[in-house]
This record gives structure tokens, sequence and C-alpha cells, in this order.
């Protein structure tokens, strides 16, 4: 608590009493009662009298000590603040109930609430998103900062689901240092407003995956970098046909499609967050239910499946499909194959399919995009699908067990023209997807964060700005452009 | 009393607001000595809830120094229901305004002992030193605060029951479901209000008019419980041109005549900025 003495015209009388355990009222009579409200950083203001501050200093620092109060004592004058030598320091105690952990409150902001920009502050403590109006009324508390945010815009932490690599890291490589590599792309990301993700492995041999999967642990995001809720991994029990950029030896097929395979396969799932496979090969749906029912999110893709295999995956647990339109039969308008899911009526009721689109402009026309997201939009997760060369200068590079040429914003594998993932960062896409779509900005920057949270099932901890939920945000201008990251209520990046 | 006619709601909101500014920056609150401020709940008052937030945010007056008392609050609504009166408060008023959280003072619906609840409301405000100026609006059954007709003209902060014509009119807040509105809750008593040095009453809209006669033309009736304050020794009501429809044309000509006189209470209108240190 800061108290300061400043000059009053009449002669002063000045007496402290203690008010409550807690509390100091000063009376400097008859102008001035200062109660303290309970709470640090307090700032005080007592008239003196006497011709010189240190006099009144000193009175007053002799009645704080008499009474067992601690307090900075300042003089302010014309010439400004200036501490009198010899004032007592110390903090006076608070009665915050529940926390005395320091309250930030971001004004001047537009917030993504309720599925609408709103003209409303977003209050953050210990790395939660706070509820201003119990603090009010349950802890009579306010905040400790402000911060204003210039009019802009404040959004949940981008989620991105299908991420290989970038910046020169594979993450389906098993280099001497798979953490550093991860953590590197972690740090990195942050620019693009992306908060958490699951790194994503492409079909390898078992050998990388017992290497790799127990490097890639989940842990939360921080200064360091972006979060890592989970592994993707996309692949090995996908279609030859529809392999893409997976390399054709390491495929796999499911001998009785239980715990054995996949244990066989992937050494073990404990970090893994999502599979994608490919549900019409046999003994796929034991697979399928072995994964859901432990909590790791099933994706149908790179597949020659059609609709009612597809259905049937679904009916077994599978809830997202990898990157729609690509590495799948097209939509055909009598047997609409994995498509046909966004508006099947074979979904179990209460449940939601999600639909992963890679917003580039290079993986799908945005003719197609826009079918999708107008047939199905609270489906759509925008995933980057980002390559190791994603952040990288033009040239060869390598992605999994093959090499991969980079031209433009096009990542093809070597020699061919087959895409080879891609190079646009989550932001990228967000913006390319609201211009193409022509969607609200609210639908473009729920599909990079409400829609991959509920789809992993953790939105009731990430990708809202709902009370309670982990303060992961970003701060973005009218463009779209993202200026600032937040993770757990911290600034860890600004442009 | 004074009765203060504008032409419409944004007109009356605002003249109410510009009163209420002036009246704290006269009073000149400090530390040492609160304003003390009733305050209601309702649609009525959302205009000049909205003006004295723009106020605020111009700089020109500040509720650092200022305490408020709710007329009222339903009973068992959780508080942070949408339609709780403290939800009412926050949203509208609190979070717009650099009042301190302290200084506010809702009645608790939920309290377990709600008798004590009421008792130690009375007991804050006169630990406050008494309210400075309430406000108030009125009920289409000529109700102040939850006072329903039939209540004490002397009563105190205490339990009500809600009337019919209450509930139904509430019912708009529940989605017109009728099993969902209320039918208990906390209110001031007449008495309560009466206690204040200054009553100010905000009056709105065509289906308050008859209210508002009953109010001011009739007698002091315990059934139309604003008209108490006829026996207050300074009370204003704020009206639009619409809640005048059940007056006499006399008495609107009369109060009419006097606006200049009126309006020399809101012009000039003060503001804390003239008062910096």
């Amino acid at each position: 608590m800061e108290l300061f003495l400043w000059r009053r015209q009449a002669r002063h009388e000045l007496r402290c009493t203690p008010v409550s355990p807690r509390g100091l009222q000063l009376n400097v009579s008859p102008v001035t009662t200062t109660t303290t409200s309970h709470r640090r950083s307090e700032r005080v203001y007592v008239g003196h009298a006497s011709s010189s501050a240190d006099s009144a200093r000193d009175t007053l620092c002799s009645i704080l000590t008499s009474y067992r109060t601690q307090a900075r004592v300042l003089h302010q004058s014309k010439k400004g603040v200036s501490e009198c030598s010899g004032g007592i320091s110390g903090e006076m105690p608070s009665n915050k109930s529940v926390s005395d952990a320091p309250i930030t409150q971001f004004v001047n902001c537009r917030i993504l609430k309720n599925h609408k920009l709103q003209w409303e502050d977003l209050w953050v403590r210990e790395g939660k998103i706070l509820n201003p109006e119990k603090l009010f009324f349950d802890e009579k508390g306010f905040a400790d900062h402000k911060v204003d945010c210039g009019s802009k815009i404040i959004a949940p932490g981008f989620i991105d689901v299908q991420i290989n690599g970038g910046y020169g890291i594979d993450f389906s490589q098993a280099s001497s240092d798979i953490r550093g590599g991860v953590a590197l792309v972690a740090k990195k990301i942050l620019e693009h407003g992306v908060t958490s993700f699951c790194p994503t492995l492409v079909t390898s041999p078992p050998d990388i995956y017992h290497k790799v999967i127990p490097e890639l642990r989940a842990q939360d995001g921080g200064p360091e970098g972006a979060g890592v809720l989970g592994i993707h991994l996309e692949g090995p029990f996908i279609s030859e046909e529809k392999r893409g950029a997976h390399p054709p030896k390491f495929l796999r097929t499911f001998k009785a499609g239980g715990v054995a395979d996949l244990m066989e396969t992937y050494g073990h799932l404990d970090n893994v967050a999502m599979v994608t496979l490919a549900p019409e090969l046999p003994n796929s749906a034991a697979a399928i239910r072995e994964l859901s029912g432990r909590g790791i999110t099933v994706s149908l893709g790179h597949s020659m499946a059609d609709l009612s295999q597809a259905e049937e995956a679904v009916q077994n647990g599978a809830t997202f499909i990898t990157h729609l339109f690509n590495a799948m039969l097209p939509f055909h308008h009598r047997d609409p194959g994995i498509v046909g899911l966004l508006t099947s009526d074979h979904i179990p009721p209460g449940q939601t399919v999600y639909y992963g689109m890679i917003a580039d402009g290079i993986h799908t026309h945005p003719a197609a995009l826009r079918i999708a997201h107008r047939a199905h939009p609270a489906g759509l997760v925008l995933v980057t699908d980002a390559v190791t060369a994603m952040g990288l200068p033009p040239g060869r590079h390598t992605l999994g067990q093959q090499q991969i040429d980079i031209q433009g914003l096009h990542a093809y594998v070597a020699g061919t023209t087959t895409l080879s993932g891609s190079i646009a960062t989550m932001d990228m896409c967000v913006r390319h997807f609201r211009e193409v779509s022509g969607c609200t900005v609210e639908a473009a920057l729920e599909a990079a964060s409400l829609h991959p949270a509920q789809l992993l099932g953790i939105s009731h901890r990430k990708g809202t700005l709902e009370y309670g939920t982990d303060a992961d945000f970003i701060v973005l201008d009218d463009t779209l452009t993202v200026r600032e990251t937040y993770i757990a209520g911290q600034q860890v990046w600004r442009k | 009393m004074r009765l203060v006619i504008l032409d419409d709601y944004d007109l009356a909101s605002e003249w109410a607001a510009k009163y209420i500014r002036n009246r704290i920056i006269q009073f000149k609150p400090s530390a040492d000595r609160y304003f003390t401020l009733g305050l209601p709940t309702g649609s009525t008052p959302l205009g000049c809830y909205t003006k004295l937030i723009e106020y605020h945010k111009n700089g020109d007056l500040s509720f650092k120094y200022v305490k408020t008392f709710n007329m009222d609050e339903y009973v068992g609504l959780p508080r942070d229901h949408p339609e709780s009166y403290h939800s009412y408060m926050w949203n509208n008023f609190f979070k717009h305004i650099d009042i301190e959280p302290q200084n506010t003072h809702i009645l608790d619906g939920n309290a377990s002992n709600l008798q004590a609840e009421c008792e130690a409301f009375e007991q804050k405000i006169t630990a406050a030193g008494g309210i400075e100026l309430f406000v108030g609006g009125i009920g289409p059954d000529g109700h102040i605060a939850f006072n329903e007709p039939g209540s004490s003209l002397v009563s105190r902060t205490r339990v009500k029951t809600l009337a019919k014509d209450t509930i139904v009119a509430n019912a708009r807040f529940f989605g017109n479901d009728l099993s969902r509105v209320p039918t208990m809750t906390l209110t001031v008593g007449v008495g309560t209000v009466m206690d204040a040095r200054e009553v100010m009453i905000l009056i709105t809209g065509a289906h308050k008019a008859f209210a508002l006669y009953k109010a001011i033309e009739e007698g002091v009736n315990h059934m139309w419980t604003v008209s108490a304050f006829q026996q207050h020794p300074r009370t204003i009501f704020i009206c639009d041109e619409d809640a005048t429809l059940e007056l006499r044309v006399k008495t609107v000509k009369y109060f009419k005549g006097l606006m200049h006189v009126h309006n020399q209470l809101v012009e000039p209108t003060l503001s804390v900025k003239d008062y910096m240190d």
C-alpha cells in the first residue's frame, strides 16, 4: 500500500485507527478519512498540514508502526512523486477470498463469445478466463492491470490437429533431438496464432513409431511454445490407392484389428490424440472401437470407402474426416463416399462428424470448400497439414521417408505433381477460408478454435473464451492478422 | 412534488441522468462522505443507466465515492441467472463504471435467513448515513419496488409475495413461462424509501399512465403505494408524454409551464473535470 501525503490549506490533525484486522482507517480531520479496501497496491491519499513533508511522514510512520501496519509513504508535490526517506515499505494483506493472484482486464476489445463478436472485457487470473461478475459480487475484487487492446479482436487460440512439421523439422523422423524439434515448431507457430496442436506422423515403419511416440508427450503451452495436445497418427492403416504422399512399403492392414495390431505397429498409445485410418480395410471395426474406447479420436482418410462403409465406421466411433476431398473417392451423386458423411442421416444422434479442410487455396477448390461449408458448417475444422518445409525457402526437403519439392505455395512429391501437404500457416488458412466462403469472422475463427476443441472433446477448457477455460487466446486486427498470442494469460508472442 | 414532463423516453432518461449527475457532483462526495444512491431495475431505467455510463466514459462523472442500494431482488433465483437483479445491475451498470464492489449493496435472495438479510440491509443503509437520493420506478399496479397493493405505507425491507399482475408483467423475461417467474422477492419497504432525503420516480410509457394518475391525482392509498410519496418533502416524478395520458390537462399544463424552473436543476450540467484539484 502506498500512502500519498499532500499539503492542505488549514491545520489538521493526523490520527490513525485500525478499522478491522486487515483494514486501516486514517483520519485527517475534518477533511479526509480513508479506508483501505483490503487489497495490495492500494493508494491512499492522506492530507497533512505540517510545514514539511518530512515531519508529516514521520508522524504517519510512527502511527503506522504503533499499529503494526506496513505501508510505503510517499510525498506528492508539484514536481512529482518522491519517496520520503525512511518510509516503511511492505504490503497490505489482501482479503480476496479465492486468490491473491493478479487479475488482468483486457479492455477496448471485441471478444468471441457465444458465437458472436461482442464489445466485452476479458478478465484473466491464474491462467484461466475469469468471471468478472462473480469476482465483483463474491470477492469484491477488481482488476490489478488493465490492458487496452485498441479495439482489436480477441479470439480463442487456434488449434491445429494436423501438422507434420515445419521450419525444417519433420515429426516423422527419429532425429537425435525429437523433443527439441517439436519445441522449435511449437515456438514458431505461436506467430500464426496456434496455441495448441497435434504433431502428426505420416505412415512410417514400426521402429519409427516406437522411437518417436514416447518422445512426443502431451504438454501445456507457455512462453516456450504452443501446447502439445497429443499425437495424430496418420497411417499406416490406410488405402494403397489413396496413399497420396505416404510411402507404399510401410502401409499395413489389420490382422485381427484389435489391440494387438495397434500395439505391434505403434508401440503404445499413451500420447496419441488421433488416428487416421481407412475403414474399408478388413477388421477395421475392431480397431475403431478399441481406439475410440480409449478416448482417441478416430478419423477416416486416405481411403476408398463408400458411404455405407464410412457410416459404419462412424457408428463404431469415428468422428473425423482427414482433409475432406483429398485422398478419398470423389463425391458421386449415387455414391457420395466419405464426403456424404456431411449430410448423412445415419449418424448416431448427438454425435457430430467433423471434417478437416486445408484452406490454402491449393488442396481444395474454393467452390468445393464452399459446398462443404454450406452443407455442414458446424463440422468444419481448419487444419494446415503443414509439412517440414513450412516456413522454409523454396527447394527440396524431406518428409517422412520421402523427398518433396517446394514451389511458391505448392509442395509436391519430388518429381511428380502429387501434392505433399501444404505450407500455408493457420492464420493464412483462416483468412483464406473467410475470403472464399464469405462466412462471418466468427465462423472463420471458430473453425480454427472451437471446432477442433469440440472434435477432441476438450471444449470445456480450450477453444473458447468461456469462464473457467484456459486463457489461451490471440489478439487480431480486422484483417484477421494475428498481433499477439497469449497462453495461460501470459503474452507469449507479439508482432 | 416536482413533475417533470419530457417529450419521449430518451429525453426523460437523459433528464433523469443529468439530474443524478448534478446531484452527485454538487454533493462533492469523498472518502469520508459518500453519496448514497438507491437504484431500481426493470426496463424503465435502462435509458438512464446508459446515459450515466456515457457520462462516466466521457470523464464527467465518477462513482468512486458513491454507495448504491438496490431496491429488490428475487428470492430463490441463482445469483448468476441472467434475470437476477444482480446480473441486471452488473451488465447494465456496474461493469461499465468505476464503482467499488464493496460499495454496492443488493439484497441476497438466496440467504439462508431472509428476515435477517432484510434487517441487515436496513442496518447497512443506516450505517451509510441514510439514502441521499432514491431512484425508483412504478409498476402498472402503482407499486414502488415490490410493495404490492396492500403493502403498509410504513413498511420496511422484507419478503413479499408478488401479485399476479407483477408476475405476468415479468413473464416476458422468463420466456413467457409463468411457472418460471419467481413468486417471492425481498424488497425495501415504502417506509424505507420514504426515509430517503430525496426520491426520484421514473415513469414512462402509456401502460404506466393510470398508475401515475392514481399516484399523484388521487389520495394516499396503500393500493397504489407510490401515492405515499405525496407525503415526502422532496419527490420528483420524471415522465414522458405517454405516461401523462390519464392526468388532467390542468395538471399537465401546470407542470409543463414550470419546465423552465425544473431545467435549472440540470442546466448547466456539471462535470467532475471542473472539480479536479
